[in-house]
């Protein structure tokens, strides 16, 4: 059996991992649903659009799913303070991530032009909301979220959704959208031809640009404008999980002090900002596969940026700085997380490889005369 | 103290998300393995009108698959959402299940329903085939995970609660997953499930056969959900009464209840067919009864006796003082009194503690506890009757009706005479409904008779709930079930549009609307 420090540090990297694999997967497809209205003008550039996510999109959801399942078993505090805390934003997520299944489903099955346009701003609705939320969310954590624990370990929460909907928050959700745009839209640009795929080319240039002003702006305030959350004391990392035992401070720009103890962790910082400039080249020089590699890449290091900066917080509180959850006090217990360990060595190499296998078998663009000559077996 | 009022519009939500879910999940389900047998004998023979049924169902099968994922996601989240302690409390044995429900079964389903659309000329029969067979593989795991969370959270085996983490935590893993409930649960669900999709697609094909078009089409989907359907109802009653016998195991209060067993008779006891149960008399008026039946069925015995709710509720009142005691040496720990002596109390006594737990509806100090409270909260402890016995013969009820209809249509079909009585297609569409109603009164006796608890005798279902705002669980209330009502709506629509047009929906040229137009 691993010791309990380094299992709780493996799950740390996996559900990171797990979050990167939901917004590199289940990014190309939001950000595609997001652009459909956009680089589509008429019914057949949206559905080519639309078939070109179409065998994968159930799939890539599962990512968020699993995320989902993991923080429950992983982190079992993280998902019970997050998710009742984030009520009312929890809920209008929910409400975004019914609108996709659906509209894929729905829209073609009735020619009538209402239904169709209908349900293409749904589907972008649906897509555009998951982004944005997950970004607020992202924002608060790294100001620290307004709860505590009674006496019985229940986490109260007590802030108000408006509070959720703070500038630095605002800039995350922008900052969350326009990569995943950035993501759709390279991936458009290798699955489609002709004025989608230009379309999707002017959008992977600008939104790739955008990400990288907006990723900067939104570093510099972490430094210059932010507190951040440092453990006072000695910490036990075997300890059993019980996140009222140790002291927190607060401190201006502690979230940079990782960077100065660990140098290396730069390196995700400089992957998110030279993977922006490199997907904005890329579309420029017309070479999707290398756009959608650069932007893949942007979102591994932004996300990872976050995740640096706040180790080993991972829901600091502001009410009660002692009450904050780490990776060291939160987690399941080391029987749990061991099982867990052994079941995602086995299956999570296997759904990579089923899923290229998928990707590999569904290779090439969607073609306006494919679309055209299937009007009713397709999306 | 606990507000009851939020903790009961939590459940109501929970209800509602959990049985507008499983409105879809046994259709996907049950098409699941009718297009995997549709399409295996289209593999096997080449004909393309097997071919045709395989898309044309998975068609249909399509349009509520997209609501089974929709309403999934809920289920999901609602865990942390609207019953934090719960997680917190569960998290550690119960998350793991819904984990790996996620990795082996989601993706699996997931990732080859998209090939099952798609992938008609991408590659070759064969490996179309694995790709439906593989999506019905990952929905039927998914159920088993799911299934093998919810029986830990009736018979919450394999764990034990962890005081300087406060919460349930995995002793043994293998008894998790072992659950005597799990096995027999997720058996009769599956087939329940394969029911629906039987008599689903049974119902429909009757349709076309009352309008005498697409025969050929018709009669060989008729031909094999009636005998899926037989083989499958057939599972259903089975097990059914296997989990019966699970069930005089580890839940003694839910049977007592289903059976409105106010009082312990002696063995072998007799099933109550009907009857109307007063709670406040804690006695059955006009009960019709069967001698032996019970005793047999619960127990596989003539000689051992099935508990009454009285007796139970005696024995748990003592075990509510028992958890008051360890309630307060739970809080000595807590305080810093780590010593030997008190650990060893504790743990002789901490399976009782939930029972203590039970006192926070009426007091804030559990060890405060008048006596009248203690009375209180020991009566707390038996559901209401009424509710789950009617559920429970409803369910039963639309059972032997479907087995009925499952055993005529297969009789025909064996006869080859399929479409011959017009009185036996009628009912089959209208009989439609009846899979859906016992699966839903199903899931209400295992759910609602749990109550009062959410882990069964481990924690009270009222110190589950998040701490949310009245206004939060309103917003959510409303939002959520109206969001899947209208969606719900458009999924009935377009089902029926598709259903009425048959397959000339495919646009192959071959079949009703398409030759006559």
């Amino acid at each position: 059996m691993i010791d309990y420090e380094t299992l709780r540090l493996i799950w740390w990297v996996l559900i990171g991992a797990l979050l990167i694999g939901f917004a590199i997967m289940d990014g190309f497809d939001m950000g595609v649903g997001m652009l459909i209205p956009f680089v589509g003008d008429n019914d057949t550039q949206r559905r080519i659009a639309i078939n070109a996510i179409a065998p994968h999109w159930d799939g890539n959801q599962v990512w968020l799913i699993c995320a989902g399942g993991a923080l429950f078993a992983a982190w079992p505090l993280v998902y019970a303070t997050a998710f009742s805390g984030f009520y009312i934003a929890m809920v209008l997520l929910l409400v975004a991530l019914y609108l996709r299944p659906v509209a894929f489903d729905y829209r073609s099955k009735i020619e009538h032009p209402l239904w169709r346009h209908s349900w293409d701003w749904l589907l972008a609705l649906g897509s555009l909301l998951p982004p944005l939320i997950c970004g607020i969310a992202f924002g608060n954590l790294l100001q620290g979220v307004p709860f505590h624990f009674s006496e019985w370990m229940r986490p109260i929460y007590s802030g108000s959704f408006f509070e959720l909907l703070n500038p630095f928050a605002l800039i995350c959700a922008v900052i969350s959208a326009l990569m995943i745009l950035t993501q759709g839209a390279s991936y458009l640009m290798m699955k489609t031809q002709d004025e989608v795929a230009s379309r999707a080319r002017l959008a992977a240039i600008i939104c790739a640009l955008l990400t990288a002003i907006f990723f900067t702006l939104a570093g510099l305030w972490v430094a210059y404008g932010l507190d951040g959350f440092i453990i006072s004391g000695p910490i036990n990392p075997s300890a059993p999980s019980n996140p009222q035992l140790k002291s927190v401070v607060t401190e201006a720009g502690a979230w940079l002090n990782n960077y100065s103890l660990h140098p290396w962790m730069v390196f995700a910082p400089i992957t998110g900002i030279l993977g922006c400039i490199g997907c904005w080249m890329m579309a420029r020089a017309a070479r999707p596969v290398g756009a959608f590699i650069c932007s893949s890449t942007k979102i591994a290091g932004i996300i990872l940026t976050a995740g640096f900066s706040m180790f080993p917080f991972v829901m600091p509180s502001i009410t009660n700085p002692d009450s904050s959850l780490t990776l060291w006090n939160a987690s399941s217990s080391q029987k749990t997380l061991m099982i867990m360990l052994i079941a995602a060595a086995i299956l999570l190499p296997l759904i990579l490889f089923y899923t290229s296998w998928t990707h590999k078998k569904m290779f090439g663009r969607v073609t306006k005369e494919h679309i055209e000559q299937n009007p009713h077996s397709l999306y | 103290m606990l507000s009851e009022h939020l903790v009961d519009l939590s459940r109501l939500q929970f209800a509602a998300v959990a049985l507008f879910h499983f409105l879809f999940v046994p259709l996907t389900l049950g098409m699941s393995f009718m297009l995997v047998i549709m399409e295996s004998i289209y593999v096997l023979t080449n004909k393309p009108i097997y071919k045709d049924m395989t898309q044309f169902w998975g068609k249909l099968f399509g349009i509520n698959f997209a609501m089974g994922v929709a309403t999934g996601l809920t289920m999901e989240f609602e865990f942390g959402m609207n019953w934090a302690y719960y997680s917190h409390y569960a998290g550690s044995v119960f998350g793991a299940p819904l984990a790996i429900e996620g990795m082996m079964a989601f993706f699996l389903e997931s990732t080859f329903v998209g090939m099952f659309f798609f992938g008609w000329d991408r590659m070759s029969k064969r490996a179309h085939l694995a790709c439906t067979w593989l999506t019905a593989i990952g929905t039927n795991l998914s159920a088993l995970w799911i299934l093998v969370g919810n029986a830990w959270m009736q018979n919450p085996v394999g764990s034990e609660f962890n005081w300087q983490t406060m919460r349930m935590e995995v002793t043994s893993f293998s008894e998790v997953i072992l659950n005597p409930v799990a096995q027999v649960k997720f058996l009769h669900t599956v087939a329940a499930c394969y029911c629906v999709g039987a008599l689903f697609v049974l119902g429909v094909s009757s349709y076309y056969l009352l309008r005498k078009r697409d025969l050929a089409f018709a009669k060989r989907s008729f031909a094999i959900a009636a005998t899926f359907g037989m083989v499958s109802v057939i599972s259903v009653i089975m097990l059914g009464d296997e989990s019966g016998y699970t069930l005089g195991d580890v839940q003694q209060t839910k049977l007592a209840a289903i059976e409105a067993e106010w009082h312990t008779e002696p063995a072998p006891a007799a099933f109550t067919l009907a009857a109307l149960p007063d709670q406040q008399a804690m006695t059955d008026n006009y009960a019709i009864r069967i001698p032996y039946l019970l005793g047999i069925i619960a127990t596989r015995s003539l000689d051992k006796q099935v508990t009454g709710l009285t007796e139970l509720m005696q024995e748990h009142e003592q075990r509510i003082r028992s958890g008051i005691a360890a309630y307060a040496l739970l809080k000595k720990l807590r305080a810093g009194d780590d010593s030997m002596q008190t650990l060893t109390e504790f743990n002789r006594i901490k399976d009782d503690l939930g029972y203590g737990l039970l006192l926070k509806k009426y007091t804030a100090e559990v060890t405060d506890a008048s006596e009248s409270q203690i009375k209180a909260a020991a009566r707390d402890t038996i559901p209401r009757v009424a509710p789950i016995f009617w559920s429970f013969r409803i369910m039963v009820g639309c059972g032997i009706a479907m087995f009925i209809i499952f055993a005529l249509a297969f009789y025909v079909t064996l006869k080859r005479k399929i479409g011959q009585h017009s009185w036996l297609l009628k009912t089959c569409l209208l009989a439609m409904p009846l899979p859906w109603i016992a699966a839903e009164c199903g899931w209400f006796v295992a759910e609602y008779g749990r109550q009062p608890w959410s882990i069964s005798g481990v924690l009270p279902t009222i110190f589950s709930a998040s701490s949310l705002s009245p206004g939060d669980l309103w917003f959510s209330l409303i939002t959520i079930p109206l969001v899947y009502s209208l969606l719900f709506m458009v999924e009935i629509y377009l089902m029926c549009r598709f259903a009425r047009r048959g397959p000339s929906s495919m646009h192959t040229g071959r079949y009703h609307f398409e030759q006559t137009a």
